[in-house]
C-alpha cells in the first residue's frame, strides 16, 4: 500500500488542504514516482483515502498529460514541438533522436530505457530546441550535446548538462 | 541602447546572486513586509496598488487593485490567494525565471497580497513540468517560514499567511483562472461559467484572488517606492511599470528582457535581443504569446503597451514576443499553433473542441497541397463560430493565428492551393473534386 510506504508524505500533503480532494494530484504524483506510472490499484487506494469514487479519480488522471497510465521507459524524453521551438529546429532534433535511438514519438526502446514523446510548449521558448527528460530540462540542444546527454544517462542515470535555475540571457558579468 | 532601470530582474542580474533568503534580505528584501503589515491598513494597500496602475501580467491585463476590490468587504470566513504560476502560453518563459532566480521576491508579493485581501492561505499553482521551480519555491518558503516572514503571526503583527506549492499536471487551460481553481480542487481543469467570479465564489466557493507571478513580484517594489513612482514608469496612465518580455524565434539573443512598457517592438527586437539571427529580414512577429494575432514589419514601431498593441490589432497578452524571419511559411506557423490549441482544448465547449479539430485538419490539407479555394472561407467561417462562443477566452485565442495570417499573408494560402490545382492537373486521379 502506498499509504504505508509514504505515510509522512501523505500526511503532509493532506494537511495542506481544507478539502481532501485537493490532495488528489499531489498523491497521484507520489504514486507515479513509486511505480513509474499510475496503476489502477493506486487509483483505487487514493480514491478510498480521499472519499472519492474510482471514476472520480480516473476522470482527473485522464485529463492531465503528465500522468502515465502505462509504464514508460526509464528515461522519458519529451521534446517540445510547439511553434517557438519548431522555429529553431525541434523537428530536426526529433530526427536526431529517431536516428540515434531508433524510436519515433510514442515509442520506447526495446531495452526499456528510453521513451520519446513530442509534446506542446514547456515554457523554455528562448532556449530552444529543448527537451524534458524525467524531471529535468535540457535547453539549447545541439547534436553533440544530445549525444553527451544520452551517453551520460546510460552511464550514470543523470547528466550535468541539465538546466539549473533558469535565466536567459545570463548576466554579462556572471560568475556562473 | 537606452538604459532602463530594472525592477524585477535587478537582483538576479547581480553577479553571484543566488536567490537565497540571505541574498534577498541583503538586497533590501522583505522591507515591504516589515513596513506594511500591521502599519498600513489592508484597504490602504489595495488603494496604493490601484493607484499604481498595476495590471495583471498573465495575459488579460486586468487592474490588480480593482480585482482585489471585488472581494466582499463583510465576508466572514476563509479567503484565498492563488498565485498563477502555470506559465504555459507558448512564447512565455518569464515566470520561470522570476521563480527560480528570485523566489523570495514572489513570496514577498504573495504575503503583501494576502494581507491586502485578508487571505491566510495562498497556493502557488505551478505548472507540473517545472519540477526545479517547485523545489526552489518550497525551499524558499521554508526559509521564509523559519525567518518569520511566512506562517502564523508574521513578525509579531498578528497577521497569518501560509503558502503552499501545488503542482499542476500538464494542462494549458489551467492557466485560465477558474480552470486553475477546478484543478486545485482535484478535478479536471474545465473553466467555470462566469459569473459568479472568483472574487466571490472561487476556491472551495470562497472569495479568491488569482494573480500572476510577475504581477505579485511587482508588489514589494510598489509598497517600498510608492504608487506615484510606479505610475510614472512605462506608458502611463494605462500601462504602468515594466514588463519582462520573452523574446523567442529567429533573433540573435533570445531571452527575457525587462523594459518599461511602451518601448517599441523595434527597440526590443533589434537592440535588446540583438536583431535578426541572419541576414534574412523580419517577416512576422507575435507580440503577446500564442493567443495574440500575428503582426507584420509595418507594426515594428508599435509601442508595447496594452493600448497600442490592441490598436494595432493584436494584444500584449503574456509578453511573449516571437519573431519569424523571411522564408517562414505562415500557413505552417499557423498550423503549428493550431495544433497546440487542438491538443490543449479542454473539451468543455463544442465550438472549441470540434472547431479546433476541423481547423487543424483543414490547415494540414492546405499545407499538404490538397487544399481548395473554398477552404479559406471555411476557415474563416469556423473561426467566426468559435470566437466568443465558448465559456473561456481560449476560443478567442485559438482563432487568432489563422485569422491574422489569413489577413496579412492570404497569398501564401492561395499559392499553396494553386499548387494543389497544378498538381491535380498532372495527377487528376489524386482527389475527387466537387
Amino acid at each position: 500500500m502506498l499509504r504505508d510506504k509514504y505515510q509522512k508524505e501523505f500526511d503532509d500533503i493532506l494537511s495542506r488542504y481544507p478539502v481532501k480532494r485537493s490532495a488528489l494530484i499531489p498523491l497521484l504524483y507520489v504514486a507515479q514516482r513509486d511505480q513509474g506510472y499510475v496503476s489502477e490499484a493506486a487509483m483505487q487506494e487514493i480514491a478510498k483515502l480521499l472519499g472519492l469514487t474510482p471514476p472520480q479519480v480516473y476522470e482527473t488522471v485522464t485529463f492531465y498529460t503528465m500522468f502515465n497510465l502505462k509504464p514508460v521507459g526509464k528515461f522519458h524524453i519529451q521534446v517540445c514541438k510547439s511553434l517557438m521551438c519548431a522555429l529553431v529546429g525541434s523537428d530536426t532534433m526529433i530526427g536526431w533522436i529517431k536516428t540515434k535511438l531508433g524510436i519515433a514519438p510514442g515509442e520506447s526502446t526495446t531495452d526499456g530505457l528510453f521513451t520519446l514523446s513530442a509534446v506542446e510548449c514547456l515554457a523554455a521558448c528562448g532556449t530552444g530546441p529543448m527537451m524534458q527528460i524525467n524531471e529535468d530540462y535540457y535547453e539549447r540542444v545541439t547534436e553533440d550535446k544530445l549525444d553527451r546527454i544520452l551517453s551520460d544517462l546510460r552511464l550514470t542515470g543523470t547528466s550535468a548538462l541539465k538546466s539549473g535555475p533558469f535565466m536567459w540571457p545570463e548576466p554579462v558579468n556572471s560568475e556562473r | 541602447m537606452p538604459q532602463h532601470e530594472l525592477i524585477l530582474l535587478k537582483n538576479m542580474m547581480q553577479p553571484g546572486y543566488t536567490g537565497s533568503l540571505h541574498d534577498y534580505e541583503k538586497a533590501g528584501g522583505y522591507q515591504a513586509v516589515r513596513t506594511t503589515l500591521g502599519r498600513i491598513a489592508p484597504a490602504e494597500v489595495t488603494a496604493v496598488v490601484r493607484k499604481s496602475g498595476l495590471r495583471g501580467r498573465g495575459g488579460a491585463g486586468f487592474p490588480t487593485g480593482v480585482k482585489w476590490g471585488f472581494l466582499p468587504k463583510d465576508y466572514q470566513g476563509p479567503r484565498y490567494l492563488c498565485c498563477n504560476a502555470d506559465e504555459s502560453e507558448p512564447g512565455t518563459f518569464k515566470d520561470r525565471q522570476l521563480m527560480e532566480r528570485d523566489p523570495h521576491q514572489v513570496l514577498e508579493g504573495i504575503v503583501l497580497a494576502c494581507y491586502a485581501i485578508g487571505a491566510e492561505s495562498a497556493y502557488i499553482y505551478i505548472r507540473g513540468e517545472m519540477v526545479l521551480g517547485s523545489k526552489i519555491l518550497e525551499h524558499a518558503i521554508n526559509e521564509a517560514r523559519a525567518a518569520g516572514y511566512i506562517g502564523k503571526n508574521i513578525l509579531g503583527t498578528g497577521v497569518h499567511v501560509d503558502v503552499w506549492v501545488h503542482r499542476g499536471a500538464g494542462a494549458y487551460i489551467c492557466g485560465e483562472e477558474t480552470a486553475l481553481l477546478e484543478s486545485l480542487e482535484g478535478k479536471r481543469g474545465l473553466p467555470r461559467i462566469k459569473p459568479p467570479f472568483p472574487a466571490t465564489h472561487g476556491l472551495y466557493n470562497k472569495p479568491t484572488v488569482v494573480n500572476n507571478v510577475e504581477t505579485l513580484a511587482n508588489l514589494p517594489h510598489i509598497m517600498n517606492r510608492g504608487a506615484d513612482w510606479f505610475a510614472a514608469i512605462g506608458s502611463p496612465p494605462k500601462s504602468t511599470g515594466t514588463r519582462v518580455f520573452c523574446v523567442s524565434g529567429h533573433v540573435k539573443r533570445p531571452g527575457n528582457y525587462e523594459v518599461p512598457m511602451g518601448v517599441t517592438v523595434r527597440e526590443l527586437v533589434f537592440e535588446h535581443a540583438g536583431g535578426m539571427r541572419s541576414d534574412k529580414p523580419l517577416k512576422a512577429f507575435i507580440p503577446g504569446g500564442a493567443s495574440a494575432p500575428f503582426l507584420t514589419p509595418a507594426h515594428l514601431d508599435v509601442k508595447l503597451d496594452f493600448e497600442h498593441v490592441a490598436t494595432a490589432g493584436s494584444m500584449l497578452g503574456s509578453g511573449g514576443v516571437t519573431v519569424m524571419e523571411e522564408g517562414t511559411s505562415m500557413v505552417w506557423a499557423a498550423l503549428r499553433l493550431m495544433e497546440f490549441f487542438y491538443h490543449e482544448s479542454c473539451g468543455k465547449c463544442s465550438p472549441c473542441r470540434e472547431g479546433s479539430s476541423w481547423l487543424v485538419q483543414t490547415l494540414r490539407r492546405i499545407l499538404a497541397k490538397r487544399g481548395r479555394m473554398q477552404d479559406l472561407e471555411t476557415l474563416l467561417d469556423l473561426c467566426k463560430n468559435i470566437a466568443g462562443r465558448t465559456v473561456c477566452a481560449f476560443g478567442d485565442a485559438e482563432v487568432a493565428p489563422i485569422q491574422s495570417t489569413l489577413k496579412h499573408w492570404r497569398q501564401e494560402y492561395v499559392d499553396l492551393i494553386h499548387e494543389a490545382d497544378a498538381a491535380n492537373l498532372i495527377r487528376p486521379e489524386t482527389v475527387v473534386r466537387h
